[in-house]
């Protein structure tokens, strides 16, 4: 064996523990919206048809309104998103120093409003949330998804791969079987996406309204009949931390439109 | 510009009918409402509050032993009480024997297979010119009841991990050895013995 081959083989052994049985290439990623038909590719494409714009002009609303009781604006702090929150959605879920652990960008929105704004938490799924972080994430729109590659977020990646690979529910399916096995097939006449989280929260016709990732993920568990995890819970945020990380290097879309 | 879109509201584009997955087959409008989670297939009866794992589970789930927590989960189901199910004797590669003890109605077998509910179209498609939206993660059923005898089609709805241990096939009867099972399913197997029993019929019936 020539020497050059041996240096071959050998980085392919060494990139190989990275990727596991199953699990898709990083040249073979395709976002959801390769998936989709010209309608709703149309839709998401031009701003002024893409329902989840609606959401994003709010949320810029609100990143300039002062509240809670030290009656700051998110304005107040940062300055103009368009400069100040430029690719943050793309590393997010990242990993908290004071909390030991990943936090997803809501919950990054509702720690800024308790500990700065001194305001209540915003529910999940509620118009303000979904309306900030969708401004926030649109910032990085284009912009390559890093997620997942601080060293301190590796065993909740893991923990998330772990997840994804538990078949689980009535059903017995894992994420894997459909996501990682079975795209670019059909359940039921509906297409099957790799699982690119790259658009959230995006617009989803079905719901008539913007959602999280995390809706979506429940979506998938209540579909397999299995008990979904709490909004915020370590299981879901482990789980998009993952699907973040396995997305690595495609291009954030928020906010997307999806059937 | 954007104002216009806010007015297009109301006349924004109806879902594409039938292909929801998840929470979309639902009714439900709420996305908070855990009640109604497991209603996304729901055509079983409602809550019956057995097999709630979670609260032990976000106790054990620490990144590294979320997978130990998941064994103490799968445990937890399986010694929770799981609805009887009828026994059944295994002959080669099939059940020969009639779940219930007497054979099943094939036209009830085939309206189960068309129900969503049932699931068997999310994956496969066959000779169901009426059905819209059908699977191809899965064989054509088409001629099903040539490739296979009553005895392989039931043991292949009981459990189709019998013959092919990666199956992605659920096991349709079958209530135990599964994981974090929604609460309105835990314990009870995806369909009863007599609804194998009328699907069993139809299969048995497609032939080319
Ligand atoms: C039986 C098949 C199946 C299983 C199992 C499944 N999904 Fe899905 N998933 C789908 C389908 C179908 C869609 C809808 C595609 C669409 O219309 O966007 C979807 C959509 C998604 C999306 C949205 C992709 C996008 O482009 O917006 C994500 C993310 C996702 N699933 C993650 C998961 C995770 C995580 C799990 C496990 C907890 C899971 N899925 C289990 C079938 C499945
Ligand atoms: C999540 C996917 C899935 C669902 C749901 C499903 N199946 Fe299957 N089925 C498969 C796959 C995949 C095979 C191919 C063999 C294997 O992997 O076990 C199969 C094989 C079969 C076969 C043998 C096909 C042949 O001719 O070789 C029959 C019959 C069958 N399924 C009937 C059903 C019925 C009836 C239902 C519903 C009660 C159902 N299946 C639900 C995935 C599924």
């Amino acid at each position: 064996m020539s020497i050059w081959r041996a240096i071959a083989a050998a980085t392919l052994f060494a990139a190989a523990p990275a990727l596991l049985a199953g699990e898709i290439p990083p040249d073979a990623r395709r976002s959801g919206y390769s998936f989709m038909g010209p309608e709703t590719r149309a839709m998401q494409d031009n701003d002024t048809s893409n329902p989840g714009m609606l959401f994003v002009l709010d949320g810029e609303a609100l990143w300039g309104k002062k509240g809670g009781s030290a009656d700051k604006s998110c304005a107040d702090c940062h300055g103009d998103a368009r400069s100040s929150m430029k690719g943050v959605a793309a590393r997010y879920p990242a990993f908290d120093k004071a909390l030991g652990r990943p936090v997803t960008l809501d919950q990054r929105i509702n720690l800024c409003r308790a500990n700065h704004q001194q305001a209540a938490a915003l529910p999940y799924e509620s118009r303000d949330l979904l309306a900030l972080s969708a401004f926030v994430a649109h910032q990085s729109r284009g912009l390559p998804i890093t997620a997942g590659s601080d060293p301190q977020a590796k065993p909740f990646v893991e923990q998330g791969r772990g997840l994804f690979m538990q078949r689980e529910g009535q059903l017995n399916l894992a994420c894997t079987n459909c996501h990682d096995d079975n795209f670019d097939k059909r359940l039921a006449g509906a297409p099957i996406t790799q699982a690119q989280p790259t658009g959230y929260p995006l617009y989803r016709l079905e719901w008539q309204t913007l959602g999280s990732l995390e809706r979506r993920l429940r979506s998938c568990m209540s579909g397999v009949r299995a008990q979904a995890y709490e909004y915020g819970s370590p299981e879901l945020v482990a789980l998009e931390l993952y699907l973040m990380s396995r997305a690595h290097g495609l291009p954030m879309e928020t906010p997307a439109v999806r059937p | 510009m954007e104002r216009a879109c806010r007015h297009d509201r109301g006349a924004l584009p109806p879902p594409p009918a039938g292909e929801g997955w998840g929470e979309g087959v639902s009714t439900r409008e709420n996305p908070q409402e855990d009640r109604a989670l497991t209603l996304a297939f729901g055509s079983t009866s409602p809550a019956s509050g057995r097999g709630k794992t979670s609260p032990r589970r976000r106790r054990a789930s620490r990144s590294t032993s979320a997978f130990a927590a998941f064994i103490v989960a799968n445990l937890a189901l399986s010694a929770s009480k799981a609805e009887e199910l009828v026994s059944y004797k295994i002959v080669g590669d099939g059940i020969p024997q009639s779940l219930t003890g007497s054979p099943g109605d094939a036209t009830r077998g085939r309206t189960l297979v068309l129900a969503r509910t049932t699931t068997c179209i999310l994956c496969h498609s066959g000779p169901f010119p009426e059905a819209r939206f059908q699977g191809d993660l899965a064989p054509d059923l088409t001629g099903a009841g040539n490739r296979w005898k009553a005895s392989q089609l039931r043991l292949r709805l009981v459990d189709a991990s019998r013959f092919n241990a990666q199956t992605i096939m659920p096991s349709y009867y079958r209530n135990d050895g599964l994981v974090r099972v929604g609460r309105n399913f835990a314990g009870k197997p995806i369909l009863s013995a007599a609804q194998i029993e009328d699907i069993v019929a139809f299969l048995a019936t497609l032939r080319d």
